[in-house]
């Protein structure tokens, strides 16, 4: 599982939190991710910048 | 300060503040904490509000408003536009606020009825005491803390994981959200309008913002909330930036503006829930995805939402009951009050989520620009259905409506 997030796109809006269906995001200054990802990708799709990459 | 209270509430924004303000009021001891260092900032928000909400919270302050707004200007795919004047049939119109200072204001009319109020606070966890929800654990200038209450109110927003923690389903599905993103900017015209700046402007059409709309919010002296939210999609290569950046590049009026600052967000536009309430904990606002799904507006209905919230908690204190089943008031009373209404702006939704451009076209023929808000109030679902039967292959959807 890879969940990187690009820092020098993400607004820190939280968007990714408020969809992750397995609360595995939480906003920490910026987003930080723990071990309950699945690597669904459902945050990558969407975030409106798309600063988020995860690669399964 | 006693770190135990009747009541906390976690988040201060619109929800959060109107909730404490009216518990205060009847005498409850209320504390809100928010993580932001600053209340009201950063925004996620077009920052638009109807005037008649000035009924409920009282008058807005100045300083708290950088428009007026008469009315609205809806542009069609093919460009053409529908104009309504709401002032010219009496109403008030609108406002487009500073939320940064409309925040505050909310959270300082809380503050004075007596609830306490507590910036830069993270909130991580729910306390849980045999069984129950007992308080909240969190961090205060990195350090840990914990306070009890006897009810927790959850006004988080949705870009929070802690209602969840309550064990109801509170994520967002990524079908029932808007990515957004927005530039407040400077300098700016809309080609060929002079008198652009009364008016809130909406575009609709999938080439231009798939499955949502583009914005343009006045805040007086040629700025504004300049923006798009569309559905994210897995099959979509492109990111909401790329198509707010498109519609930008159409637009030299707006293209030639400054960009005093950039906003994103995700708002929840469905979604619904029957069920808002635990023993001892209660969501409400944008945490309980309460949202106009047509426009994405949601400050109105957190004050909404959190007044209801803070009418049946008051009653629950008094009868010293904070179960389940009497906070289930709460469900009752907002889906009687609000959630019915914003149940058919939802099936609105669902309907223009499924028309083409060509669509759209034939729908700008059919109805007004007061038929658009009369629909984005949940109201008058007859008249959409009637021009969708203009259209054999529409029936379908006619039908939903009725």
């Amino acid at each position: 599982m890879a969940w990187t997030l690009n820092k020098g796109k993400c607004m820190k809006c939280g968007g990714c939190v408020a969809v992750c269906p397995f609360q595995a995001l939480e906003l920490v200054d910026f987003p930080e991710v723990d071990n309950r990802c699945t690597s669904c990708k459902i945050c990558e799709w969407t975030c409106p910048v798309r600063a988020i990459t995860v690669d399964k | 300060m006693s770190e135990n209270f009747d009541v906390i509430i976690v988040g201060a924004g619109p929800a959060g503040s109107c909730a404490a303000r009216k518990m205060a009021e009847a005498g409850l001891s209320v504390m809100v904490y928010d993580r932001r260092a600053e209340l009201g900032t950063p925004v996620r928000c077009g920052e638009g509000i109807n005037g008649n909400a000035e009924e409920v919270i009282g008058n807005i302050p100045h300083r708290a408003i950088c428009a007026r707004i008469i009315g609205g200007r809806i542009y069609a795919p093919n460009g053409r536009m529908l104009e309504a004047d709401v002032t010219k049939t009496g109403q008030k119109g609108g406002y487009v606020l500073d939320r940064k200072v409309f925040d505050k204001w909310l959270a300082r009319e809380a503050a004075r009825a007596g609830a306490f109020i507590q910036a830069n606070t993270l909130v991580t966890d729910l306390l849980i005491e045999n069984g129950r929800i007992a308080g909240v654990r969190g961090k205060r200038w990195g350090d840990p803390f914990e306070a009890k209450a006897k009810v927790v109110v959850c006004a988080t927003g949705a870009e929070s994981r802690l209602g969840a923690q309550s064990g109801l389903k509170t994520h967002c599905s990524m079908q029932l959200v808007d990515t957004c993103i927005q530039y407040e900017m400077s300098d700016i015209d809309i080609e060929g309008q002079s008198d652009w700046e009364k008016f809130l402007h909406i575009w609709v059409g999938n080439k231009l913002a798939p499955r949502g709309y583009y914005w343009v919010f006045p805040k007086g002296d040629r700025s504004a909330n300049v923006g798009i939210g569309i559905v994210p999609s897995n099959e979509r290569e492109k990111s909401a930036l790329y198509y707010h950046e498109k519609f930008l590049d159409s637009h030299p009026g707006l293209r030639n503006g400054r960009i005093l600052e950039v906003k994103g967000g995700v708002v929840p536009v469905g979604g619904l829930m029957q069920d808002m309430v635990v023993d001892n904990f209660v969501l409400c606002g944008e945490a309980a995805h309460h949202v106009n799904a047509i426009h994405g507006g949601g400050i109105k209905e957190a004050i909404f939402s959190g007044r209801i919230a803070a009418d049946v908690i008051i009653d629950c204190m008094q009868r010293n009951d904070l179960s389940k089943s009497a906070l289930s008031m709460f469900n009752l009373r907002w889906w009687e009050e609000r959630g019915r209404r914003l149940r058919s702006v939802e099936k609105v939704r669902e309907v223009f989520e499924k028309m083409t451009d060509d669509d759209f076209n034939m729908l700008a023929d059919a109805i007004t620009a007061e038929d658009v808000f009369d629909l984005a109030r949940g109201e008058k679902l007859s008249v959409l259905a009637k021009a969708l039967m203009k259209k054999p292959g529409l029936l379908g959807l006619a039908r939903h409506l009725l």
